[in-house]
């Protein structure tokens, strides 16, 4: 039963992970929907590092009615990158839904936005968690960490460097230079838990339209505004959602950046440091990782049983690798922890790691019985969470594995005896004696 | 039915073949064996109308649970059995099957199975058990024969065996497929109650023994023992404070109890109960009580002095009592005595379940008996009851005296609780049989006195003085040859009223195997609503091996045994609080449920509706059972919350709460669209008569999974949470 149990687990994991072959996670085709072909060639630089990591790219224009995500009932693509912030309604059979269900079934999205960013757009965003300024003409506007520029402006054009601390998502490399962003904020949902801020705007941002007054207050102000947000969704697809477009162009890769208030003037924007490593965490080449060869059995045991008996001492390992983007590497951590789980965890031990991959622990099972779980939840920034059950039942003593003889029962045994041997005496002399 | 009044004509015969001196002993062998051995065959073929009916096959809920431990006990081993631990019940609790059932019924049809195999007798379990209870009934009336023998006399055997065979009392928890503990339990009940009698009237260790092993057959069969060690020290008791104490009675009961008990506790399930639970001590305390009494008369023996006796007497009692009294409140206070289950305490008191165990007033057969059922279980043996007693009184022995306290103690509990008309059945039977018995023998000695009156002075043999001096009282009367004949016709025309009776009953309500509904259709036709086995095959074909299946615990033996999927909660009822938080779960609303449901693991809702169909015990009208026990536990539940005025509706007058709880949500989704009566509006509920008030009903964590054809099994997937969320 419990190897059914693992080879339901292992189908469970290849069906909720097959954007990829298991083997290989990484997306290798990748369909690109734009509103007009010359972003193909303004942001050809973005597309072009994707091209030498290996991506195959297909571009389409959005409104194109032969665009299709899937054949036959089989995915076309790996990941989706929707470079077409204007777009009302997508060609061929596409809509907010059939991209939702392309999310839904492990497969990844870059979703960028844009001043004048659709319904449709905006739609996708929400059900991601990310809700755009609600406000069509509204930007984020910033008037002390914008981007020092030749002409005044009006301080829509920000030098983002508030990013997410996380190695996994942006890359062990510091991002050298301040984003330059250009576009709309959102806020992330607080009744989504998925969804991170990767680039926040700074405490002074706030989002309204550049080209009025403000009557009223805006609705969106300060860190509360993301610019670049990302959903790991609970199957691993990624999704990154960005307010600019241009985020990603030619030109801002290009340009040189000067925070306000500054003095230090970068040669280049971080844009295409930050939009590469970002790329390589939602494409799947980092932050990946898959759990293999769950095992437990009884300490001095090799097989593993269908049942434990309380008070047995188990051993539970599994091995744990992170793909580096062309290999399996061992996954090094010291905070995995496994569960013994009924209704609650019964017991919750940490795991210690030879550093090859292979996460090791041993305990006793409780005195209770039931039907328990070894659970794994590894949930950590950015890397994939694992999320391992396997059923175990754990039953009481047998009738035969008490104690036969305690020392505690000796007084009981010897007044059973003496009540014996003094019965048969009575017996003989009250028989026999007269 | 006909070979029932044949049986007691047949009985009624037998007198009158007495008066022929010529062999006839023999004859009157052959007849009570011939009688008997019809009588045995009839108990067992008119309990085969449910077969006949439907098909083999295991009634009802808790004879599934039987059937499959049963088969696993036939298929692993006893010690495995033994040891059972069940992952697939009380999901994550589990449950230790060896140690908490009574296993005397499986090991009974086990072991009638290993039997036929090895005489090579190729016979599937399945009809072993479905057999199992016909069986039984059929010895019980070989047991209630000798009981009836050791009563009064052999005729008022035969007259006990034939009433018993087709008592409906008895016939409803023992038809073919009606695998339940009840089936052998009353056999082993009456058994010991025969065999204890005997010891009592002969004071033999042999036959104490005999009336203690038929008591652990009793423990190991059914829980309803409690009344077997309550009733005898009862009894015992009695005849000590009537002056009826003997030498006979010490041995009887000092054997029975010791043995019985420590046999008793070879039964995991019961244990060391009958020295620590409340319910048992009565017990204990008779035993002590004998001693002292016998202590006594051995010290009145010795001292031969009636004034010293007499202080002796006070001392000892006030010491043996205030030791008896100290000794059962340290053990109380101590917690080594348990106090009375609530169990015992509803049986006391018909109303205190209702107010605080709504768990045991919930189930439909712990409900106090309307007088409509003992009417419809005992028919004339409800007026024949009073008449035995009175007979009973007359001829007062141990043994009568025996038989009226269990019939007096076991119609009172059959007031209390339906289902313990079982329990009297026997006594009732047994005790109308002396009155049948009687009242045919004087008659029938009356006519005969007239016919041949000659004759009525040689014919001594078993005809009682009673008797004859009643016959020569009555010869002063006139026409009192007509009067006995009339009265002769009139009570064959009463038992021939019983035996068709009796067969209709059985044919009509009491053979329905309650899993496969039948309904009469427009045109008379039979019309059969299989849909529980159509979702339990669903659920073994088409969900994963571990899915985890809730559903009000009525259901759970069920899906176990026939679907082979987990349950939360099941028709073993030991654990409230589980209970009660499926309870909560399906009186919530539905995202509060899916918290609930989320964190049992449950993967499937299994509802029954009998909206569609009309079949009225369904969940929706369990439903405020289910609030009431989730409320029990959990006060966020509350009753008032789902009422209108104290009313309980699902039309467009229901509370809101009601409205949009889970179970409504499941029971009527998409009934809104169906028309299910023609000139009703569509979403018109046939249970219950109403056309329902929510009829737009939208699942959010849930999916409809399948539904049976007549929509009485409803089963719902709860969807995984939301990718994005």
């Amino acid at each position: 039963m419990s190897r059914a149990l693992a080879i339901l687990s292992l189908l469970l994991l290849a069906v909720l992970g097959n954007a990829f072959s298991p083997e290989n996670p990484t997306d290798r085709k990748i369909l690109v929907l734009l509103d007009d072909l010359s972003i193909k060639s303004s942001h050809s630089l973005y597309f072009q590092s994707l091209q030498t990591r290996g991506f195959d790219l297909d571009f389409k224009l959005a409104d194109d009615p032969k665009i299709a995500l899937q054949r036959y009932g089989q995915y076309l693509y790996d990941a989706l990158i929707l470079f077409s912030p204007s777009i009302d309604s997508l060609g061929g059979s596409l809509n907010a839904a059939s991209i939702l269900d392309f999310v839904d079934s492990g497969h990844d999205l870059i979703l960028a936005a844009d001043a004048s960013a659709s319904d449709l757009i905006r739609e996708i965003a929400t059900e991601c968690g990310v809700d755009f300024d609600e406000d069509q003409s509204a930007m984020v506007i910033d008037h002390t960490s914008f981007a020092v520029s030749d002409t005044e402006g009006d301080h829509t054009l920000i030098a983002g460097d508030d990013f997410i601390q996380s190695d996994v998502i942006l890359g062990k490399e510091k991002i050298k230079a301040p984003v330059l962003f250009k576009g709309i904020g959102h806020s992330v949902n607080p009744a989504n838990s998925l969804v991170l801020k990767v680039l926040s705007a700074s405490p002074s941002a706030y989002s309204a339209n550049p080209k009025s007054k403000l009557s009223t207050p805006p609705t969106l102000t300060g860190s509360a505004i993301s610019l670049v947000s990302v959903v790991q969704a609970r199957n691993n697809a990624r999704v990154l959602i960005s307010g600019s477009l241009s985020m990603f162009s030619n030109r801002f890769f290009r340009s040189g950046v000067q925070k306000a208030g500054s003095t230090i003037n970068h040669e280049k924007s971080g844009n295409e440091q930050f939009v590469t490593e970002i790329s390589k965490w939602v494409f799947h080449e980092r932050g990946h990782l898959k759990a293999v060869n769950v095992r437990h059995h009884k300490v001095g045991e090799a097989d593993e049983p269908s049942i434990y008996r309380i008070n047995d001492d188990l051993e539970y390992s599994l091995e744990i690798y992170e793909w580096s983007g062309t290999s399996w590497e061992p996954y090094v951590a010291d905070d995995v922890q496994v569960q013994f789980y009924m209704m609650s965890p019964y017991v919750l031990k940490t795991m210690s790691t030879d550093q090859k991959g292979v996460y090791y622990t041993s305990f006793k099972v409780p005195d209770v019985y039931g039907v328990f779980q070894f659970k794994v939840e590894y949930e950590k920034l950015g890397v994939t969470s694992l999320s391992l059950a396997k059923q175990i039942p754990v039953r009481p003593f047998r009738h035969n594995e008490y104690e036969r003889f305690i020392t505690a029962a000796f007084p009981y045994y010897g007044a059973s005896f003496s009540m014996m041997g003094g019965f048969f005496l009575f017996s003989l002399v009250y028989l026999y004696h007269k | 039915m006909e070979k029932a009044t044949d049986l007691l004509s047949s009985s009624q015969s037998f007198f009158s073949l007495k008066s022929l001196k010529l062999k006839t002993k023999q004859q009157e062998l052959l007849l009570r064996i011939s009688i008997l051995g019809l009588v045995y065959i009839l108990a067992f073929i008119t309990r085969l109308f449910s077969v006949l009916r439907y098909e083999s096959m295991i009634h009802e809920f808790d004879p599934y649970f039987n059937y499959r431990t049963t088969l696993y006990l036939t298929q692993k081993g006893f010690y495995e059995f033994w040891n059972w631990f069940d992952s697939e019940s009380w999901y994550p609790l589990g449950r230790i099957i060896g140690g908490t059932l009574y296993p005397g019924l499986m090991v009974t049809a086990a072991f009638i199975y290993w039997i036929l195999r090895f005489l090579r007798f190729a016979v599937h379990i399945r009809e072993v058990c479905v057999l199992t209870a016909p069986f039984f009934a059929s010895n019980t009336t070989l047991v209630a024969y000798f009981f009836g023998k050791e009563l009064w006399d052999t005729g008022a055997g035969l007259v006990a065996a034939a009433l018993i065979a087709i008592c409906p009392g008895y016939i409803s928890r023992s038809v073919a497929g009606s695998y339940d503990n009840e089936g052998v339990a009353i056999f082993a009940l009456l058994l010991t109650f025969y065999l204890f009698v005997k010891a009592v009237k002969t004071g033999s260790l042999a036959w104490s023994l005999g009336s203690a092993l038929g008591y652990f057959y009793m423990v190991s069969a059914w829980g309803g023992y409690v009344f077997i060690i309550n009733l005898i020290p009862l009894y015992v008791l009695v005849l000590l404070v009537v002056g009826r104490y003997s030498m006979r009675l010490y041995v009887a009961y000092n054997c029975m109890y010791i043995l019985g008990m420590l046999l008793a506790m070879q039964i995991r399930f019961v244990g060391f109960q009958h020295v620590q639970s409340g319910e048992h001590m009565a017990a204990m305390g008779v035993f002590f009580l004998m001693q002292v009494f016998y202590f006594l008369d051995w010290v009145k023996h010795l001292l031969n002095d009636q004034k010293l006796f007499q202080a002796f007497l006070r001392i000892t009692l006030t010491c043996a009592i205030s030791v008896g009294v100290i000794a059962l409140g340290v053990g109380t206070a101590s917690g080594y005595i348990s106090p009375w289950t609530g169990r015992f305490y509803s049986l006391l008191d018909p109303t205190y379940a209702k107010d605080h165990i709504p768990i045991i007033a919930s189930v439909s057969e712990h409900q106090p008996t309307a007088w409509s059922s003992f009417m419809f279980d005992f028919h004339i043996l409800l007026i024949l009851f009073p008449a035995g007693l009175y007979f009973c009184f007359k001829r007062l022995s141990d043994a009568t005296i025996f038989i009226v306290m269990y019939g007096l103690t076991s119609m009172y509990f059959a007031g209390v609780m339906v289902r313990l008309i079982l329990v009297a059945t026997p006594a009732v039977c047994l005790i109308s049989a002396i009155a049948v018995s009687a009242t045919i023998k004087n008659l029938s000695l009356l006519v005969r006195a007239k016919t041949k009156p000659t004759q009525a002075g040689s014919g001594k043999g078993t005809t009682s003085t009673k008797a004859s001096s009643k016959g020569a009282l009555d010869q002063s009367l006139p026409y009192q040859k007509n009067g006995a004949i009339a009265l002769l016709v009139g009570a064959f025309y009463l038992l021939t009223r019983y035996a068709i009776h009796c067969t209709w009953v059985t044919s009509e309500a009491y053979s329905s195997p309650s899993i496969v509904l039948a309904a009469r259709g427009a045109h008379g036709n039979r019309v059969i609503f299989d849909d529980y086995r159509e979702a339990y095959f669903w659920l073994r074909q088409n969900t994963p091996q571990d899915a985890k299946v809730m559903s009000w615990w009525d259901y759970g033996y069920q899906i176990t045994a026939m679907g082979n999927r987990t349950v939360i909660v099941d028709n073993n009822t030991w654990n409230n609080t589980h209970i009660a938080t499926v309870g909560r779960a399906m009186s919530s609303y539905e995202d509060e449920a899916y918290e609930i449901m989320r964190s049992l693991d449950v993967d499937y809702v299994l509802v029954v509706f009998g909206g569609v169909t009309g079949y009225s015990s369904d969940d929706i009208n369990k439903f405020l059972w289910m609030v009431r026990i989730g409320g029990g536990v959990f006060p966020v539940i509350k009753e008032p919350d789902y009422l209108v005025n104290g009313e309980y509706r699902v039309d467009k007058g229901a509370a809101p709460k009601m409205l949009n709880c889970l179970m409504y949500k499941l029971s009527y989704y998409r009934f809104g669209e169906l028309t299910t009566e023609y000139g009703q509006p569509p979403g018109y509920d046939r249970a219950r008569g109403v056309e329902i008030g929510n009829k737009d009903i939208k699942l959010e964590y849930l999916e409809e999974a399948f539904t049976t054809s007549n929509w009485i099994v409803r089963i719902y997937k709860v969807k995984a949470p939301k990718n994005r969320w």
